[in-house]
């Protein structure tokens, strides 16, 4: 009985992440400028790789994987915020943005030469 | 940086906490690491115990990190709170850019804003940068760390109103990342300063 | 059900794969580029993932673990390299 449960939950959890990375496909595809994509990038990505995971997690169900699972999502969740805040930076540096799309610009505003956290 | 500046916060926590704190740090630093290569293995076995020390050592010495100042500890049932809250962003925040994206025809507006963080020591300023940035419609583009400025590109906003919405959603992050793990002291001054006041640069 | 489940997931992964391919090919910068491979080998983690569930084995799950990673390597190492390029 729980098994069975535990198994549709995780089919519904893996088509749910399936999902959520097709519409982070479709925004990778449609948004018009650099910083756009990588929302759609980031975000509905990390959720759809974690729904994923929890469906893996449910229909797998031994201890051992879901060890190995927890790592995978710990990875992911300490990883992808770093390589975004690198290539969001990147995409800033060399100016790949539409201004005509910006309400507003502080980090313009702030000068150049002014303290940055590490290289590149 | 123009306007009144705050004084940089104290740093006693790596100052004065002398060979002790750092030998004990290495110490949980090392558990982590046989923690995750007995993950990796798969199984807890003394061969895997052993190997795990014997590499985390290595890392360890090898690959020094800078000392991170945790002057606080942990607070369970905030850090339940953060956690919670976490998920819940996570989870709307993915379904307003997919909605987004899928929705025919529709170009979404960003800006660039910045928010000064009220406790801005490396800890804090990196755990928020990272629950900033997985969490609501926005993306951290640089971090100002003599500052303790992020400047964080904000999707789909409608006007003035939106930057400052995400910005005082930016600084209740922080506040509940304070509350989960800060010292007795930043509590404190996230508690008193208030989100309005003192957060613009 | 597992079949269809496989179907399904297929279809719509193998979708996802497709855009970020687009994205790859058209993106106009090489950050966007960058943007479209992460995509795409995150797509790549879902697939092997998806796999091991449907058919209930663990053999690729380590195959999960290195992907995750090699994706962070990955991008972080394109972009240093994007921003020196255009430093010159």
């Amino acid at each position: 009985m729980i098994a069975t449960i535990a198994d549709w939950l995780g089919a519904g959890s893996l088509v749910a992440g399936a999902l959520l990375s097709l519409a982070a496909g479709v925004g990778v595809l449609r948004f018009p400028d650099a910083l756009s994509r990588m929302h759609a990038a980031t975000k509905p990505q990390v959720l759809g790789v974690l729904l994923l995971l929890l469906g893996i997690a449910l229909r797998l169900r031994t201890p051992t994987d879901l060890g190995m699972i927890l790592l995978v999502a710990v990875f992911q969740l300490s990883t992808a915020p770093v390589a975004a805040q690198m290539i969001g930076r990147a995409a800033y540096r060399s100016g790949r943005l539409d201004r005509g799309l910006l309400d507003a610009d502080e980090l313009a505003e702030r000068g150049p030469g002014s303290g940055s956290a590490g290289p590149a | 940086m123009t306007g009144p500046t705050e004084p940089a916060p104290d740093r006693p926590a790596v100052v004065g906490r002398g060979r002790l704190g750092r030998w004990r740090d290495q110490a949980v630093a090392l558990g982590w690491l046989v923690v995750v290569w007995s993950l990796l293995w798969g199984d807890i076995t003394w061969a895997n115990l052993v190997g795990g020390l014997l590499v985390g050592g290595a890392v360890l010495v090898f690959f020094p990190l800078p000392a991170v100042s945790f002057g606080g500890r942990l607070r369970p049932r905030a850090l339940l709170v953060f956690a919670g809250r976490f998920a819940v962003e996570l989870v709307s925040a993915s379904l307003h850019i997919a909605r987004i994206a899928v929705q025919p025809g529709y170009r979404p507006r960003g800006a660039i804003i910045a928010v000064r963080l009220r406790v801005p020591t490396d800890l804090i300023l990196a755990l928020t940068a990272e629950a900033v940035s997985l969490v609501p419609g926005t993306l951290i583009l640089e971090v100002d760390r003599d500052a303790g400025t992020l400047y964080l590109h904000v999707l789909d906003t409608h006007g003035p109103a939106d930057l400052d919405v995400a910005r005082d959603r930016t600084l209740v992050v922080e506040q509940r990342i304070v509350r989960a793990v800060g010292s007795t002291a930043e509590v404190r001054r996230v508690e008193t300063t208030s989100p309005q006041k003192g957060t613009r640069p | 059900m597992t079949t269809l489940l496989a179907v399904v997931l297929t279809v719509l992964l193998s979708i996802t794969a497709l855009l970020a391919l687009a994205r790859l090919y058209r993106g106009p910068s090489l950050v966007d580029r960058v943007i479209a491979a992460d995509m795409l080998l995150a797509t790549m983690v879902g697939a092997v993932g998806a796999e091991a569930a449907v058919n209930r084995h663990a053999t690729t799950l380590p195959v999960l673990v290195v992907l995750s990673l090699l994706g962070f390597v990955g991008s972080v190492s394109l972009v240093r390299f994007a921003v020196r390029e255009q430093q010159q």
